[in-house]
């Protein structure tokens, strides 16, 4: 539903507008994707073959590892890097990983919010304010 | 945060514009987990290498030298991504070679000490008990929290290098008491005899209470973990949930009794981890045909102890023709090796005894294009869980049957 808007707990960066690029799966770059390229490339992920370019990633958790620090940077780097990430849940590595990189992040969303989008559908997101919203 | 006068000192810029900016990264940070302080911290220790960082990371150490970065406490590096002596050999790639040459050099000029292993506390620095401390890699800060009762968050590279230039890092989670407290009870009725078991323990306990907040209790029935064991048991943790701290009855330092390691938190979850639950870990994957091509020893890298133990396990016998055996481990323990010719050993085995690194960072995709390897048998359930992004097919097995892997070509 368009304008539906979705609260978040935590948040950090400035304002963003961007596809949703929405798992169910909990979250890892050095797990999940070819950081070269920017694409899903774990086998049997639900986005296996998307490009994560300027996109805002909705999912309810992360998996794994420090390596997230750096490859936001590096991926950001290369212009292939997310536009903006939203969890459930989150560990500091994403949190510090995002700050370092510039990528506006929230956590503690609305579990609401992994039913009533859609993959690709516009959406908002203010950091500061704590919400997304569906545009 | 509220900042102390040092604190402020460095805001203000009395330490440089590096350490200002650097404490201005940990107070958003700090700011974003409701962090009321800094922490001061005696070790860092920070990953780091030009497979996960390229360019722009290069370019973001380069920024903080022009500001005039220098680490105010001793900071050692995790695993690099190049093994010089085998890089010909593994094929790694000459743009990868030079850019970690570069990564090596400007970490070298902040002042961090280039040990280059995952496995630091057991050869490099040992925190005790209610030590705080700032290190990455997700197995030394479970290992750290959990074994030596020292007080670490996950600090990712920049969040490391930061701390290590403030000397200070934001107290939040298992900086704090109430954080390091057992939220999950799991009874573990399996028999775990080999570091592989205490990986699929990790696996199946890390899937159910994932969630870096979440500290699960172990309750273990049939087993008596080594240093190694519960090297493996938190690599696996972390991998697959996502967890920076548990807690073992009876043998870590915080858990003398579940009242003791609960306080009084909420438990989220309490149950048992039987034999079927292990066997179902080590299920996954396995392919009909059972032809193998690479087997690895890895993340962590291996210890002396582990090292002598494939070489006994092998017993004088040579790989099979057809498979790979690559083998990971850090200088301080391949020197060892070389010492009780374990290293000897395992060369006239037909092993690449592999120094400095850890096979998952080596670019394995590209070695995949290379070798045309899919299929890889290891003791390791961290190395099962990560090396699917890169195309393979990942079997998780006991350390004895993985030598017998490689020395057959096939899964026994």
């Amino acid at each position: 539903m368009r304008g539906q808007q979705f609260t978040c707990q935590q948040g950090l960066g400035e304002i963003v507008e961007a596809p949703a690029l929405i798992s169910m799966y909990t979250f890892s770059p050095r797990y999940d994707l070819d950081r070269v390229t920017g694409t899903f490339t774990r086998v049997g992920h639900p986005l296996f073959g998307e490009k994560i370019a300027g996109k805002i990633l909705v999912c309810p958790g992360v998996q794994g590892g420090i390596a997230g620090g750096w490859a936001f940077l590096m991926m950001q780097g290369r212009g292939i890097g997310f536009a903006g990430l939203i969890f459930g849940k989150v560990n500091p590595v994403m949190v510090q990983g995002a700050a370092a990189a510039g990528i506006p992040i929230a956590a503690g969303v609305d579990d609401a919010i992994f039913t009533a989008l859609e993959n690709h559908q516009l959406i908002r997101l203010d950091p500061k304010a704590r919400q997304v919203t569906q545009i | 945060m509220l900042l102390n006068d040092a604190e402020r000192a460095i805001r203000d810029g009395s330490r440089g514009e590096a350490a200002r900016l650097s404490l201005e990264q940990q107070i958003v940070v700090g700011d974003f987990f409701g962090a009321e302080r800094f922490v001061e911290v005696s070790n860092v220790h920070m990953m780091g290498d030009y497979e996960v960082m390229g360019d722009a990371g290069c370019d973001y150490l380069k920024s903080l030298l022009a500001h005039g970065a220098r680490v105010c406490v001793p900071t050692t590096r995790n695993a690099q991504c190049i093994e010089y002596n085998h890089a010909e050999r593994l094929r790694q790639s000459p743009a990868l070679i030079e850019g970690e040459k570069r990564v090596r050099q400007l970490l070298a000029q902040l002042g961090i000490l280039l040990v280059d292993t995952c496995i630091g506390y057991h050869s490099i620095y040992t925190p005790r008990l209610h030590e705080h401390i700032a290190w990455g890699d997700t197995g030394t800060v479970a290992y750290a929290n959990s074994v030596l009762g020292a007080c670490t968050n996950y600090e990712s590279g920049p969040a490391a290098i930061a701390a290590a230039i403030t000397g200070r890092t934001p107290a939040y989670g298992f900086h704090l008491d109430e954080c390091r407290r057992a939220n999950a009870r799991c009874i573990i009725e399996a028999e775990l005899r080999d570091i592989a078991d205490w990986g699929a323990v990790g696996a199946v306990v890390g899937e159910r209470v994932r969630g870096y907040w979440n500290v699960p209790l172990l309750e273990i029935r049939h087993g008596n973990p080594s240093p190694n064991d519960l090297k493996h048991l938190g690599a696996s943790l972390a991998s697959y949930g996502s967890l920076a701290m548990y807690h073992i009855m009876g043998i870590t330092p915080e858990a003398p009794s579940f009242e003791a390691a609960n306080g009084g938190r909420e438990l989220i979850a309490e149950f048992t981890v039987t034999q079927a639950d292990i066997d179902a870990v080590f299920a996954r994957g396995t392919p009909d045909d059972g032809k193998v091509n690479l087997v690895v020893f890895t993340a962590p890298q291996l210890s002396l102890v582990e090292l002598d133990r494939i070489a006994r396990v092998a017993a004088g016998r040579k790989i099979h023709p057809g498979t790979t055996l690559l083998i990971t481990t850090n200088a301080m323990n391949k020197v060892a090796a070389e010492q009780t010719g374990t290293f000897a050993a395992l060369e006239a085995m037909g092993a690449t005894v592999i120094e400095g690194t850890c096979w998952y960072l080596m670019d394995p995709l590209e070695m995949q294009r290379q070798f045309g390897w899919k299929r890889v048998v290891t003791n390791s359930a961290k190395l099962v869980n990560i090396i699917k992004a890169h195309g393979y097919e990942p079997v998780l097995r006991p350390t004895d049957d993985c030598v017998e892997t490689a020395i057959t070509g096939r899964l026994p």
